[in-house]
């Protein structure tokens, strides 16, 4: 008897458990789908732009497996940053050879006097020069990495291009040093002169007189100087934060950051280029006796009272007749 | 002509690390230069995804495009491969391109970059194939051998492969429909502008 209810018991165990077996099979899904929570591609390049995970080499930058804002900034690199120099100092080369064959020097109109007058000593031109030096050894290794494999490479070849393109890459990180400097000390040495102030409006107003025979009277820097003051200064700093983030790759930055800065670098550069064309001829060819302001340091009083009026008379009341030298050697221009 | 092309299968990237291991041996790539890696996305998390990465040698490739000196050039099989002889080392490679394949070693002052350095597709360089100052320069030259990039060859998973892009398309595409599911081409759309329907 006992016999039969085990064997009972033991058929009704096994129907009960081939009811519950089902009825649990019936809910899972006929397969297993490990891909259902799996990271897809285009999601995280939708949701961030970048793919990033963790590695197992030291080298934790390489964690990032696939940016494409590369693209954009290859899109700047080669064609708006072409655009951008090309126009910038291709335009302002034409616009100063236009003003120059329609305007001409401008002359210091009551003619030499063959008194002169100190204007700026050793130690400015000393560092206007080492900036000045610095910053066409900068511009035209700058110049050389966005045109020169368009001008350059075809005519010297690939591997004379190459040697010259490595060398101003090196004068190009080291020249940097005494550049940054010079702005420094152009910033400091200069910053009192160069505040903007009621006269600059009135400078403005009438064009600088540039144009015709004008001459709208100025202190020490005229608003147009106080403009290429504050260039150099604003310019020269972004030129310098961005060309160092370049040169400390990841110190500070990503790969984002880096073009980013490779931007600002860019287009501040080129534009810096065209702005110190401009300085360049009307310190030369653009102005007779502007010249010699940085070069023997020394102005002729009548151009200092035609361009500097204020500033002479600045000078007269503090250091009177003192300040002004007559050399008798000083031949007139004409 | 083949267009080669790398295809990793993240769903059967065990992580192992082998082609990094077998790249820096198979090409004696300079001390702290990792041609190849293997990262993981969502680690120790539900759905993790390994991908072996490297240069994916793009069509119309942004490193050759921004180079300043213009030393890339595109190999008939769709390889891209530089001239360490007219690199200068100034970086933009590494700006341009979207899988952080250009590496430098460190040499002399600062951050100052040396010659570029990155997955060659076994192909070497611009040397004679095969030569001494070839493998020097840029490793080995298997496809000059007949014989496809180490890191896909040797793949215990055949996660990573290497060969003709179409036929390595076609292979996940088998992959997926026998499967049931991929996580698709890791790279594909940004570096060939395509990608293989999963």
């Amino acid at each position: 008897m006992a016999m039969i209810w085990a064997r009972i018991r033991f058929f009704v165990s096994v129907i009960v458990f081939f009811v519950f077996a089902t009825a649990v099979a019936a809910q899972q899904p006929s397969s297993v789908d490990p891909n259902s929570d799996a990271v897809h591609e285009q999601q995280l390049l939708q949701q961030l732009n970048r793919i990033q995970g963790l590695g197992t080499i030291p080298d934790v930058k390489s964690y990032v497996i696939e940016q494409p804002m590369g693209r954009q900034w290859r899109e700047f690199h080669e064609v708006w940053l072409h655009w951008i120099g090309a126009i910038a100092v291709l335009g302002m080369l034409a616009v100063l050879i236009i003003f120059f064959f329609t305007r001409g020097m401008v002359r210091i109109e009551s003619g030499r006097s063959g008194i002169n007058i100190v204007r700026f000593n050793a130690f400015e031109r000393f560092v206007h020069w080492m900036t000045a030096t610095c910053f066409i050894i900068l511009a035209l290794s700058g110049l050389n990495i966005t045109f020169g494999k368009e001008i350059l490479l075809p005519i010297l070849g690939p591997s004379a291009f190459s040697s010259w393109s490595l060398a101003a890459k090196y004068a190009h990180n080291f020249i940097s040093f005494p550049f940054t400097l010079g702005v420094i000390l152009i910033f400091l040495m200069w910053i009192a002169g160069n505040i903007p102030n009621r006269v600059d409006i009135e400078w403005f107003k009438r064009g600088g007189g540039i144009f015709g025979h004008d001459h709208p009277p100025a202190y020490r820097f005229n608003a147009g100087q106080k403009a290429i003051y504050w260039i150099v200064v604003i310019g020269g700093t972004a030129v310098a934060v961005s060309g160092y983030l370049l040169m400390f790759p990841f110190y500070g930055t990503t790969i984002a950051g880096m073009q980013l800065a490779q931007i600002v670098h860019g287009v501040v550069a080129v534009l810096f280029v065209a702005a110190m064309l401009g300085h360049i001829y009307i310190g030369t060819i653009g102005m007779e006796g502007a010249f010699e302001a940085m070069g023997e340091g020394t102005v002729d009083l009548n151009w200092a009272k035609e361009h500097h009026s204020l500033w002479l008379e600045e000078e007269k009341a503090r250091g009177g007749p003192t300040q002004l030298q007559r050399q008798p050697w000083a031949t007139p221009a004409e | 002509m083949a267009r080669m092309k790398f295809l990793c299968d993240a769903d059967r990237c065990i992580e192992c690390n082998a082609c990094v291991t077998a790249c820096k041996n198979e090409n004696e790539v300079p001390w702290g230069i990792n041609r190849r890696r293997v990262v993981t996305i969502n680690d120790g998390k539900s759905g993790e995804r390994s991908v072996s990465m490297a240069c994916m040698h793009c069509t119309d490739a942004p490193c050759a495009a921004v180079c300043p000196v213009s030393c890339f050039y595109t190999t008939a099989d769709g390889v891209v491969l530089h001239s360490k002889d007219l690199c200068i080392g100034c970086g933009y490679c590494f700006y341009a391109c979207p899988f952080g394949a250009p590496q430098y070693p460190r040499v002399g002052n600062f951050g100052s970059r040396g010659k570029m350095d990155k997955c060659t597709y076994c192909t070497g360089g611009p040397e004679t194939d095969g030569s001494a100052i070839e493998y020097e320069k840029y490793g080995a030259n298997r496809l000059a051998e007949g014989k496809l990039p180490l890191c896909a060859e040797m793949c215990s998973t055949k996660s990573l492969l290497a060969g003709d892009g179409d036929i390595i398309a076609q292979i996940y595409k088998d992959r997926v429909v026998k499967r049931g599911y991929g996580s698709g081409a890791w790279g594909w759309q940004t570096a060939y502008r395509e990608t293989i329907a999963t």
